[in-house]
Formats: C-alpha cells, sequence, structure tokens
C-alpha cells in the first residue's frame, strides 16, 4: 500500500526523469573516465537520480504518515489560464511563422494576455481588466520600449507595414 | 599601507561626478526592474546590460555593479512584500519576511534587509579589498579536483539546509544537475538532449527555469487555493522603522550574517546562495529571547541574518571573478558577458594591468550600497503601498512582466514556451512537496561540475582516487561526509525535520 502519496509519485517522477536521461546518454559516446564522452556525466547522474527515486518509492511504502499524504486535486482553471495567457503573449507579441500567424505587437499581446490571465482569478470584471491592461501597455510602453530601448515589435506588421 | 592607497586609488576613480550619476542611475534602474515581482536580478541585468555598452569600460561597470545593488535590494523587497523570491538567495527571506509584511510589519523588515546588506556590503568591500590579492594565491591551488570537490561541499551544504526530505532534496539537485547539461557539450560539440530543437543547444535558460519554477509555478499554486485559505494581506502598517527591540534582536544577527557570508562568498558555487541558508539556520539554532517571534512567523532576524549574509556574499564572490576569472554564479556569469564586451578578460592580470579598473570597481560597491541605503530607506513607503494593489490585479502584472523579461532576454519567443512549461513543472513541484530550489543550484552548477570532473579526471588518468589523494580535495570532500553523516544522525535528524516545520 502507498503510504505517502507525494513521495510516491515524486519517487515514480526521479525515477522516470532519471531512467529517460541515462537513455537518452547511451545515444552519445560514453568514453572512459580518463576520455569522457558527452555521454558519460549524463549517464552516471541518470543512473543517480533513477536509484535515488527507486528509494523514494520505497521509502512511500513502508514509512507511515497521518493522512496518506495525498497530493490533491490538480487545479487546471489557473494552469491554463495563466500558462495559456503566456503562450497567447508569446504568439501575438512576435507572430507564428510556422502557422502563418503574423505579429500583432507589445500592445495587442499585453490585452490578450491581460484578459486571459485574468480568468484565472474568481473575479473577473471585464471594465476593470480592461482598465488594467491599458495601464499595464501604456507602462510597459514607457518603462520597455521608450526608456529601456527593448527590442520588440509594437504595433500589428499589418499597420506598421 | 597598500591598502588604504589602493582603495585611495579605487575612490579617485569612482568619486568623479559622471561615475558617481551612472552609480545612481544604475541603483534607480535596477531597484525599478528588480522590484517587479518575479523578476531577480539576473533578468535585471541581462536585461539593462545593453544600456551599458557605449559607456568606456570603469564607467559602465560600475553602472552594473549600481544595477546589481538595486537589483538585490529590489529582490529583498519582492521577496518580502509579495512571498517571491526574484533569486534563489532570497528564497529564505520570504521564509520570516513576508510573515512579517503580512503582520504589517514590512517596513521594519525592509528596513532591516536594508540596513543589514549595507553593513554586510562595507565589510564585504573591505574584505575584497584586504584579501583579494593574498587569495589569488590560495585559488591558485586549486585544481579541477579541488574544485569538483567544493562544489560537492556546497551542494551537500546546501541539501543539509534544504527543508523537508533529505533525499527528495538530493534527488532535485541531481535533477538540477541534469538539466543544466542540456544544449551543447563543450568538448565534444555534441548537442545534448536537444531534441533537434536549434533553441535548446544554447541550453535551457537560467531566467526560464526561475521565472517558471518560481514566478508561474508560484502564481498558479496561489490562484488555486480557495478564496478563504489564500494568502491575504492585514495591510495595516505599524511604523516603518525597526523599533528599539528590533535593533537590539538584529544587530548580532547581522554580525553573524555578515561573517557567515563573507566567508562561504568567496566559495565557488553559489556562495551567496549557501551564505543565505547557512545564516537562517545558524539563527534558528539560537535561542530565542523571551517575548521574540518564533521563526518562520515573523522573526526580524530571520530577514536580517540571511540578507547580511547574502550581501556579503555576493560582495565577495568577486573575488574569484576578479582574482580567477571564474564565475561563482549566473550574476557574475554576466559580468564576465559584461566585461569582454568592454575588451577585458577577467582574471588576475586585470588587478596588475588595469589597477584604476579593479580598485575603481571595488570602490564604486561601497558608493552603491550606500546609494541604496539613502535612495531606498525614504521609499520604503512606496513600496509597502505595492500592498495595497489586490491581488487580481497583481498577478496580470506578474505574468506580464515575467513574459517580457523571459523574451528580453534572448529576444526569442522559445523561451516563452519553455516558461510554461516550467511553470507547470513548478506546480507539479508544488503538490508533490519537493523543493525546487535545490534544482536551481545543481543547474547552475551542472556545466561547471562536469567540466572539473572531466579535467580532474583527464588529469589523473581516469584515477578516480585523485579526489581522495590531493589533500585539499580530500579536505572538501571529508567536509561533504561529515555533514552528510552529522545530519543523518537519528537525534540530530529529529530537530531538523522539527526545524523546518513551518508555520
Amino acid at each position: 500500500m502507498i503510504k505517502s502519496q507525494k513521495d510516491f509519485f515524486s519517487g515514480l517522477m526521479f525515477a522516470i526523469i532519471g531512467g529517460g536521461f541515462a537513455w537518452g546518454a547511451t545515444s552519445y559516446s560514453i568514453g572512459t573516465g580518463a576520455r569522457m564522452g558527452p555521454g558519460y556525466f549524463p549517464l552516471l547522474l541518470g543512473i543517480l537520480l533513477a536509484i535515488l527515486g527507486v528509494f523514494t518509492i520505497f521509502y512511500s511504502l513502508v514509512e507511515h504518515t497521518e493522512d496518506g499524504d495525498k497530493v490533491g486535486k490538480f487545479v487546471w482553471r489557473p494552469i491554463v489560464y495563466v500558462l495559456g495567457a503566456n503562450v497567447a503573449f508569446g504568439i501575438l507579441l512576435a507572430g507564428l511563422p510556422s502557422l502563418g500567424v503574423p505579429a500583432m505587437g507589445l500592445i495587442v499581446a499585453i490585452f490578450a494576455l491581460v484578459i486571459i490571465a485574468s480568468k484565472a482569478g474568481d473575479v473577473f470584471d471585464l471594465k476593470e481588466v480592461l482598465i488594467l491592461a491599458t495601464v499595464l501597455s501604456v507602462g510597459s510602453y514607457l518603462a520597455f520600449i521608450v526608456l529601456l530601448k527593448l527590442q520588440m515589435p509594437v504595433w500589428p506588421t499589418f499597420i506598421t507595414g | 599601507m597598500d591598502l588604504l592607497s589602493n582603495l585611495a586609488l579605487g575612490f579617485g576613480v569612482a568619486f568623479t561626478p559622471i561615475n558617481l550619476m551612472y552609480c545612481l542611475i544604475g541603483c534607480i534602474l535596477g531597484t525599478l526592474i528588480g522590484v517587479l515581482p518575479g523578476i531577480g536580478p539576473v533578468a535585471t541585468i541581462a536585461m539593462l546590460l545593453p544600456a551599458t555598452y557605449a559607456l568606456p569600460p570603469v564607467s559602465a561597470l560600475i553602472m552594473l555593479a549600481g544595477i546589481y545593488y538595486g537589483a538585490q535590494y529590489g529582490g529583498s523587497t519582492t521577496a518580502i512584500l509579495v512571498n517571491l523570491p526574484g533569486e534563489s538567495s532570497s528564497v529564505v527571506t520570504t521564509i520570516d519576511g513576508y510573515q512579517m509584511a503580512r503582520k504589517g510589519r514590512a517596513g521594519p523588515a525592509l528596513a532591516a534587509a536594508g540596513l543589514g546588506s549595507f553593513f554586510a556590503g562595507t565589510v564585504g568591500t573591505l574584505i575584497l579589498a584586504a584579501f583579494a590579492p593574498p587569495l589569488t594565491e590560495l585559488a591558485f591551488k586549486f585544481g579541477p579536483a579541488e574544485y569538483f570537490s567544493l562544489m560537492i561541499l556546497g551542494l551537500v551544504g546546501a541539501v543539509v539546509l534544504a527543508s523537508g526530505s533529505l533525499l527528495k532534496a538530493i534527488a532535485m539537485i541531481i535533477l538540477g544537475l541534469l538539466l543544466g547539461l542540456i544544449g551543447t557539450d563543450v568538448n565534444s560539440g555534441v548537442a545534448r538532449f536537444s531534441f533537434d530543437i536549434p533553441e535548446l543547444t544554447d541550453g535551457v535558460g537560467f531566467v526560464v527555469v526561475a521565472m517558471g519554477v518560481f514566478g508561474y509555478g508560484e502564481i498558479i499554486s496561489n490562484l488555486s487555493q480557495p478564496e478563504d485559505e489564500r494568502e491575504v494581506f492585514t495591510a495595516k502598517v505599524e511604523g516603518l522603522f525597526p523599533t528599539k527591540e528590533d535593533f537590539k534582536n538584529m544587530l548580532p544577527a547581522v554580525i553573524r550574517g555578515t561573517a557567515l557570508g563573507s566567508l562561504l562568498g568567496v566559495l565557488p558555487g553559489g556562495g551567496a546562495l549557501l551564505a543565505a541558508f547557512a545564516a537562517y539556520t545558524i539563527e534558528k539554532k539560537t535561542k530565542l529571547r523571551p517575548g521574540e517571534v518564533p521563526f518562520g512567523q515573523g522573526n526580524i532576524r530571520g530577514v536580517a541574518a540571511p540578507e547580511s549574509a547574502n550581501n556579503a556574499g555576493a560582495q565577495t564572490s568577486f573575488i574569484p571573478l576578479l582574482t580567477l576569472g571564474i564565475p561563482p554564479n549566473a550574476v557574475m556569469a554576466l559580468m564576465v558577458g559584461a566585461m569582454t564586451i568592454h575588451n577585458i578578460q577577467p582574471g588576475p592580470q586585470v588587478m596588475t594591468s588595469n589597477p584604476e579598473l579593479f580598485w575603481g570597481l571595488i570602490a564604486s560597491m561601497w558608493i552603491g550600497n550606500l546609494m541604496l541605503v539613502i535612495l531606498n530607506l525614504p521609499l520604503i513607503g512606496m513600496w509597502i503601498k505595492l500592498l495595497s494593489v489586490p491581488y487580481r490585479f497583481l498577478f496580470p502584472a506578474i505574468v506580464l512582466f515575467c513574459a517580457i523579461g523571459v523574451y528580453s532576454t534572448n529576444n526569442n519567443t522559445f523561451d516563452i514556451w519553455m516558461v510554461a512549461a516550467f511553470g507547470f513543472v513548478g506546480y507539479v513541484f508544488v503538490k508533490l512537496g519537493v523543493e525546487p530550489a535545490p534544482l536551481l543550484l545543481g543547474f547552475i552548477l551542472g556545466p561547471m561540475m562536469e567540466e572539473n570532473l572531466r579535467r580532474a579526471l583527464l588529469l589523473s588518468r581516469g584515477d578516480w582516487t585523485v579526489f581522495a589523494t590531493r589533500p585539499l580535495s580530500a579536505g572538501l570532500l571529508g567536509a561533504a561526509l561529515a555533514l552528510l553523516v552529522i545530519v543523518l544522525l537519528p537525534s540530530i535528524r529529529n530537530k531538523r525535520e522539527e526545524a523546518f516545520v513551518e508555520e
């Protein structure tokens, strides 16, 4: 029986990632201690990580915990909206040439990011969110483009040409 | 007096109006960017580095030093006010600093961080000036075997000080080391674990990992808690400055932190981080005075000690950089980049061939520290105002600044996809109860460790006993082993678990 769910799954994670790295390392030349190939160190570490993962799994089966140390439910809403906002920002800012998406620039990207990210919260008031996006757009434009002169598209390419 | 004449030379260089101005601008810009939650000194310096290209070398380095201190102080500010460590070494500051802020004592916490850092910076600068020349000699005795053992000691030290399961912390370090190896192998030119993605041949960016795991992971786990369990401020601020009682508690902690930080900062490989963790642990071990707030609930010593240690360590971590040309952490790696842009090869020759630059830089460090205190103590009230901004306005802004920061480090959208991936990973870490800080340390040290292991074994022709037969290396490994054994002793093990139980 699993006595600590958190330990069990973190052990599993370590074992799988360690094993993956070790397996991947074998596709590079390993070499010897004196003449290490690019696969030597990752192979060593991968095996070590896998062993530690197995140990962690073992402990999770024997060491008693009060409440089973449950991992608990993944709350998908903030994950999807926060990370989605981030990805949308990237796509809109610089475009996605491989899919034919044109660069829409910083300002459009900021509005998209703020609106999508705000969906992750409990309260969503469109008027408030639009005000926040406007404030952040102006602020970012002044701070990053005017003051710091960061190189990034500000306006959609079909406007600036 | 060599020391005095050297320092006089340095101050002569730094105290020109134009250089003072660059130092001031650097401090202001650094604080301004660094105070944005989720943007640490590394991201800040990376962002502002281009601004210094046009300056003469001395002014450029002075401005960069100013940016560094400003960013660091800004990072401590976000650690205290919004529980978001800008860099790994301010992780411990969040434990008590954030609790102080929640209790309405953000002012004293920020003042403690500022004053402690200034004291530590002053001492660190003096140590740097006094010991840089002789320490060069000691550092020359270090071969690859010694460096490898030193990094083992550093990593073991970090694990011992991390909270939670020792096994999982070690596993996280190794996971970090492995992530650090992603990218082109410098010796063979083979792109490792890059899955034929061109951007991955340069490796995964430190900023990406740090922002994803610490920034996004934290925001998501914060938002996923039901409203009533979420961290809410009862932002009633009682007095901006520390009370007399606070000063009495702070002073010994600042001195201990400074001593520890100066010592550990010299070690290549995250000295400042190690120092902050160690200083916090030591404070935790010392007896609480009657009526003092317990650690983890907003003890001012829990802010003052790691902040002093961090800053002293940041100062002395310039020693390996300036004497050997080896960057001990990500920030120093950026400094190396800045120096090479200005045609300065960091290393022992800087001190002899370019004394104005060397001593000018050291003097400007102290000036930078002083400016921070002058600049930031009056502005504490302004930083605290950040507290009154509701979280629903703050978190989209943090997400935005992370996204812009990540994009601007390389002007590359690929990093934005990566940071999203690491954000998810960070949330998984929170769910599984594993500490991300050791991962970050391993991540920085991965390539350096491999390089030194490789060199050491090349020199010894594949003989692993070289680490035990070279006396310095053996001593360092012995110390690491002793640390592990001590922590694993049953009596201490129980105490350690007790010590890390938070809340």
